[in-house]
């Protein structure tokens, strides 16, 4: 990889420790976040291989891969909640499941307060994952519904050995499931998945995410099978999580006016790759890439009075086994030169933490 | 008019006479209940709106508010609990409320029809795509197979799928592309009239874009009439000229779609209107109605979002039965007590 192939939002990023050996759970517990990184991705890069039929392996040489994730870089401030956007498909789950540890990346690094990811050893994972949670996007499926509120929400605490006493472990869970806004958490406790409603549910799924203190919630669609005014009471929830309890969070969504509402920073996914990573305001007002332009353009509002220029994209997203080459987003763009289906972009620095992806940009 | 159809027609008390009505579609009064072993469950209760020919109406509202069952009334596709109570449906001279399950078949699909809600994921998964949507034209119209695979191919193009797609199963398209079958199958056999039950909320903004530009493409083309069942605000917006704001079973504001979301009366479209986040104005946070919708089965006497509402005065409660509406503007209907004291504005 050549100097100039950093990707987007590091560009200014120091180069990588060496790292040699092992990383412990006691350099884990003594690491600090340093200039606001408590993660920091670098080219990081999930590829799942394609399986091909016996014939076709015996004739081609080159394995194929789907570049679900293609050398992402950005990093995660705490307390903060960055809105990771893009349609199905462009790898912005995958990205937030990596961050988990719930798939393997095949190049690159994940830091986590400086320190490499891939070099953690078990028990440095364990603690690494008590530190980063998931909400997932269906309440009704993701709670066991045999299991009482009190069970699902203390799990994750018997299972990280985190509590010792049958009064902690209560404590902990009602403390909770009150900061989730199930108030009083008492009449919660020994009621059933069935008895609750869709944002009373997901509520639930906040409570056993955040009952561990974590650093970093990922939240994947969380909002996404609510009914609307549900799903502002739950985004509420998550900027008052984040403002009184320091949550960060990994917002995953295909809605950008959602996080348009609750996040600091939005990054934007097409095709394995971020287009545009900025500050939110800077990103919605002043969009830079032709990507982000059209998504923004088409986004419905709820005034029939203000018509305006709508870039409907044709197509979909192509195949990521069978990627464009030059830039990935050409074959779509309204605004595509020639030089576009040869020239991968870089990423170029439009003020402040704004970074674009386009040949056009910073000419 | 056929010698059959006019001798039918002289008689007015079989219900076959043409009914004049307003309009395209004329629902008034509609009423409908599910029985549960509790109760009846008054999904539908008193509902009205008309849509022109050619234009397209807009039916919104939370989840369980009966926007849904209004318009599976209007086909009388109500399942074995549902019923219609009351209330006529007019649609082109005719009581749809009233006609018979056969009756009901000549109109299905021939004159009205409807893109179901999810249906895009309910296509026969071992069968081409191109003969599902064969299917009710093989059964609507007298033609043989490759007449109606003629047709198919016709709507494919219609649609914006590539004919040669036409023998693909349903697992080799994606959502969007599925969802534009299902649109063909809709308009399969020129309907006037289709129904689109949230035709776009599983899909991406991009592909949602695509959908709604092609469905208002084809009204234009087409002169077709459409209601939208939808529960994003702002896709009515887009694209309704017309809109229904439903609430607990009734509606409670019925206007032009610049009436709704210009000069709202009902402080629930006003409340509603501000849970959809504007990305054209100024950062701010969504609202949420607080409190839950009533319970259908036994619904508030009076005003039914009396509870939930936050510009509530003493007064309102007092209220027995349904608050009277008013017409605020031409054509711009409100049920509220408040508006029709004036109070709001």
């Amino acid at each position: 990889m050549t100097q100039t192939d950093s990707s987007i939002a590091t560009v200014d990023a120091p180069p990588a420790p060496a790292y040699e050996g092992h990383v412990t759970p006691r350099d884990v517990e003594q690491a600090v976040t340093t200039d606001g990184r408590l993660f920091e991705f670098r080219d990081m890069e999930v590829y799942f291989p394609v399986r091909v039929g016996f014939f076709r392996a015996m004739v081609e040489t080159e394995k194929r891969f789907v570049k679900a994730v293609d050398r992402i870089s950005f990093t995660i401030a705490p307390g903060e909640i960055l809105a990771l956007v893009g349609e199905s498909g462009c790898g912005k789950t995958t990205t937030g499941r990596t961050l988990l540890g719930l798939e393997k990346m095949t190049g690159g690094e994940i830091l986590y307060k400086g320190l490499p990811v891939s070099h953690f050893t078990q028990a440095a994972l364990r603690l690494f994952r008590r530190n980063a949670q998931i909400i997932f996007q269906d309440p009704y499926n993701s709670i066991n519904p045999k299991h009482t509120i009190y069970d699902i929400v203390a799990e994750p605490l018997l299972v990280n050995r985190m509590v010792h006493t049958e009064r902690e472990k209560e404590e902990q869970v009602v403390k909770a499931l009150e900061s989730a806004g199930l108030r009083p958490a008492r009449d919660y406790l020994y009621r059933y998945p069935h008895e609750l409603s869709g944002g009373q549910r997901q509520r639930v799924c906040i409570a056993g995410a955040t009952v561990l203190e974590p650093d970093v919630i990922v939240a994947d669609e969380p909002v996404a099978s609510l009914d609307v005014s549900i799903r502002n009471d739950i985004l509420k929830l998550m900027v008052q999580q984040k403002e009184e309890l320091g949550v960060t969070y990994l917002f995953i969504t295909h809605d950008l006016s959602l996080a348009w509402v609750i996040s600091d920073r939005i990054a934007v996914m097409y095709l394995g790759k971020i287009v545009e990573i900025g500050e939110t305001e800077e990103v919605v007002k002043n969009p830079q890439h032709p990507y982000t332009k059209a998504l923004i353009s088409v986004i419905p509002v709820p005034d029939p009075t203000t018509r305006r220029e709508r870039v409907i994209l044709s197509g979909e997203t192509p195949n990521p086994a069978n990627m464009p080459s030059g830039c990935r987003f050409h074959p779509r763009c309204p605004e595509r030169m020639d030089e576009c289906s040869e020239v991968e972009p870089q990423d170029v620095h439009l003020g402040g933490t704004h970074y674009g992806a386009c040949l056009r940009l910073g000419r | 008019m056929s010698a059959v159809e006019s001798a039918v027609a002289q008689q007015p008390a079989k219900g076959l006479a043409r009914i004049e009505h307003e309009g395209l579609l004329d629902v008034r009064d509609l009423v409908t209940y599910f029985k549960l072993r509790e109760g009846d469950v008054k999904a539908v209760d008193g509902v009205s709106f008309m849509l022109e020919e050619g234009k397209s109406l807009g039916l919104a509202g939370e989840s369980g508010c009966g926007k849904t069952t209004a318009a599976l009334a209007i086909l009388k596709l109500l399942p074995a609990n549902g019923r219609i109570v009351s209330g006529d449906v007019l649609y082109d001279g005719k009581n749809l409320a009233r006609r018979t399950e056969f009756g009901m078949s000549k109109i299905r699909w021939k004159e009205i029809s409807m893109i179901f809600q999810g249906a895009m994921n309910a296509l026969n998964p071992v069968q081409q795509v191109g003969k599902q949507i064969a299917e009710p034209i093989l059964l609507h119209e007298n033609v043989g197979e490759a007449k109606a695979m003629a047709r198919v191919r016709e709507l494919f193009e219609l649609v914006g799928i590539s004919e040669k797609r036409i023998r693909e199963y349903p697992h080799e398209m994606s959502g969007g592309m599925r969802q534009r079958a299902m649109i063909a199958m809709a308009l399969a056999c020129n309907p006037k009239l289709v129904i689109g039950d949230e035709p776009t909320t599983a899909l991406d903004v991009m592909v949602q874009a695509q959908i709604l530009d092609l469905i208002e493409n084809l009204r234009k083309e087409l002169n077709l009439s459409f209601i939208l069942i939808s529960h994003d605000l702002s896709v009515m917006a887009e694209t309704c000229d017309k809109g229904v704001i439903m609430y607990a079973g009734k509606v409670v504001e019925s206007g032009t779609a610049e009436n709704l979301f210009t000069n709202p009366q009902h402080p629930y479209t006003r409340q509603l209107i501000r849970a959809f986040p504007n990305i054209h104005e100024t950062r701010a946070m969504v609202r949420s109605i607080p409190g839950d919708p009533p319970n259908l089965l036994d619904p508030p006497s009076g005003c039914r979002f009396y509870p939930r509402c936050a510009e509530r005065n003493p007064g309102c409660d007092a209220v027995v039965g349904e608050p009277a509406s008013t017409e605020v503007e031409p054509g711009h209907i409100v049920r509220c007590v408040l508006a029709h004291t004036g109070v709001t504005s």
